[in-house]
């Protein structure tokens, strides 16, 4: 199947800008940025993923894309030269149209926690919608954040993860051109 | 606006170098004080001159950016000056010897006196990132150490330091705690710069070009220096003022200036020392 989809417009700057607005957002957790404005991604992948998936991604590293977005798959071969793993829990990265089953992915050993999955999650909206608290590293005071389309039982289910420091998964939110980050260091309550 | 050299990429490294890089950053950066291995590149500098430092500086490196580069505090020395002058011979970004301005600040072995700011991101120049290397020379042991964060072996190092001198006798590259979890090299900083680490709004980076390791402290986390409830932590400093522009408060270097014995004391970091002599403080020997 032809790509037609471009990548970044300047593949080194853009990808710059893309890496240094998540790395603030891993730094800062639940501060949101604005990536991949004029990236004309695959149409069921948002701009914020794409751009994310275009910085990070490429034939060193696994990525498993989920089957929603079967029609990014190409797009990423092309761009990424990586060949998609069919297998979730290997993968380095894991594109999700919704939050997996953190269980059912690499959260790294004891001695090597860095060896886990980075989930780029799609979510309807953030800034707006359910309300977490979140402290950790990178937050001097509790901090609230708000996103639409993370699951009911989001909260648990992040503590069994953070539970398992300083293994576990570590999350990118996308919704549009924005995108915020959650590692694994942080604790989150409300929702 | 620097001329750019021809013929490289942006900032010198390559794509597929700076993305090993950036996910080697984004894992330090979820699990703090943790050392990441990742494939350090050849560069166009010996190992021991800032090579862990200047490929991580290259992998977050954009053109708005402002460097500033500081070897022991000094933004003269040979190691700053060539370092500042390759990344705007490579990457075309405005360089700066100012604190303030600079929104990449990469430093061998000092923090800077001035309070960093959320916007800042500081660079460390690391040769030893392993701080448990000279209790246990085994690589694979000290991974299982940090696994367990079995750190009982430096606790009776510092222990062996009070019983031998009243006190710990380290006084610079002096461990840390971080987030209360992995144990840290600072790398070679004074153990007067060690509370800086605490809380710091700005985001440290750490590359060990040599040891082939990266690491990092979040804004705002805990780091700890390693010490006993009956010896708190005591960050020193040599009891002068400042002979240039009076700080009693900064971190100092002997210098000696004749062959009678005369000695000057004068800052390390040599912005905060020409911005106060800017402001009109004197010491005794300006």
């Amino acid at each position: 199947m032809p790509v037609a989809l471009v990548g970044f417009a300047d593949p080194v700057l853009d990808a710059q800008a893309c890496f240094r607005a998540v790395l603030d957002a891993m730094a800062r957790p639940g501060s949101i940025h604005q990536v991949g404005g004029t990236l004309v991604a695959p149409a069921s992948l948002c701009p914020a993923a794409a751009a994310v998936v275009l910085a990070l991604v490429d034939g060193e590293t696994s990525i498993f894309i989920d089957p929603a977005f079967a029609d990014a798959a190409d797009w990423v071969r092309f761009h990424c030269g990586v060949a998609p793993t069919p297998d979730a829990s290997v993968a380095a990265f894991v594109l999700a149209p919704d939050l997996p089953d953190l269980r059912s992915l690499s959260c790294g050993s004891d001695e090597g926690p860095e060896d886990s999955a980075t989930v780029i999650v799609q979510v309807a909206a953030l800034g707006e919608g359910a309300v977490y608290t979140m402290m950790g590293p990178g937050l001097q005071y509790p901090r609230t954040f708000r996103a639409t389309g993370l699951p009911v039982d989001f909260v648990a289910r992040w503590a069994e993860n953070h539970k398992l420091f300083p293994r576990g998964i570590d999350l990118i939110l996308c919704a549009g051109d924005r995108l915020a980050a959650l590692p694994r260091s942080l604790s989150i309550t409300g929702g | 606006m620097n001329e750019i050299l021809q013929g490289y990429n942006f900032a010198y490294l390559d794509e597929q170098t700076k993305r090993m890089l950036r996910r080697a950053l984004l894992k330090a950066v979820a699990i703090p004080g943790h050392q990441i291995p990742f494939g350090s590149r050849e560069m166009p500098l010996p190992y021991g001159w800032g090579t862990g430092g200047i490929q991580v500086t290259a992998a977050v490196l954009g053109p708005n950016d402002v460097l500033k580069v500081i070897d022991q505090g000094a933004d003269d020395t040979t190691n700053a000056v060539s370092i500042r002058r390759f990344f705007a011979k490579t990457a075309g970004v405005a360089t700066t010897t100012d604190t303030a301005t600079a929104t990449i600040i990469q430093t061998r072995h000092r923090i800077p006196e001035f309070p960093l700011s959320e916007n800042q991101i500081l660079v460390y120049q690391v040769p030893q990132p392993e701080p448990l290397s000279k209790l246990e020379p085994s690589r694979g042991e000290t991974r299982r150490m940090h696994a367990l964060a079995e750190y009982g072996s430096m606790h009776v190092r510092l222990y062996e330091d009070i019983t031998r001198f009243g006190h710990v006798a380290i006084s610079y590259d002096y461990p840390v705690m971080v987030g209360g979890r992995y144990l840290m090299a600072p790398s070679p900083i004074p153990a007067f710069d060690n509370p800086k680490l605490h809380m710091m709004p700005a985001l440290q980076l750490f590359g060990a070009g040599r040891e082939k390791r990266i690491y990092a402290i979040p804004p705002y986390t805990n780091v700890r220096s390693l010490d006993f409830d009956d010896h708190p932590f005591c960050a020193g400093r040599a009891p002068h003022p400042c002979g240039l522009c009076g700080s009693e408060t900064s971190y100092l270097d002997e210098v000696v200036v004749d062959n009678k014995g005369g000695r000057l004391f004068v800052c390390s970091d040599t912005d905060y020392c020409e911005t106060r002599r800017a402001a009109g403080h004197v010491g005794a020997d300006a």
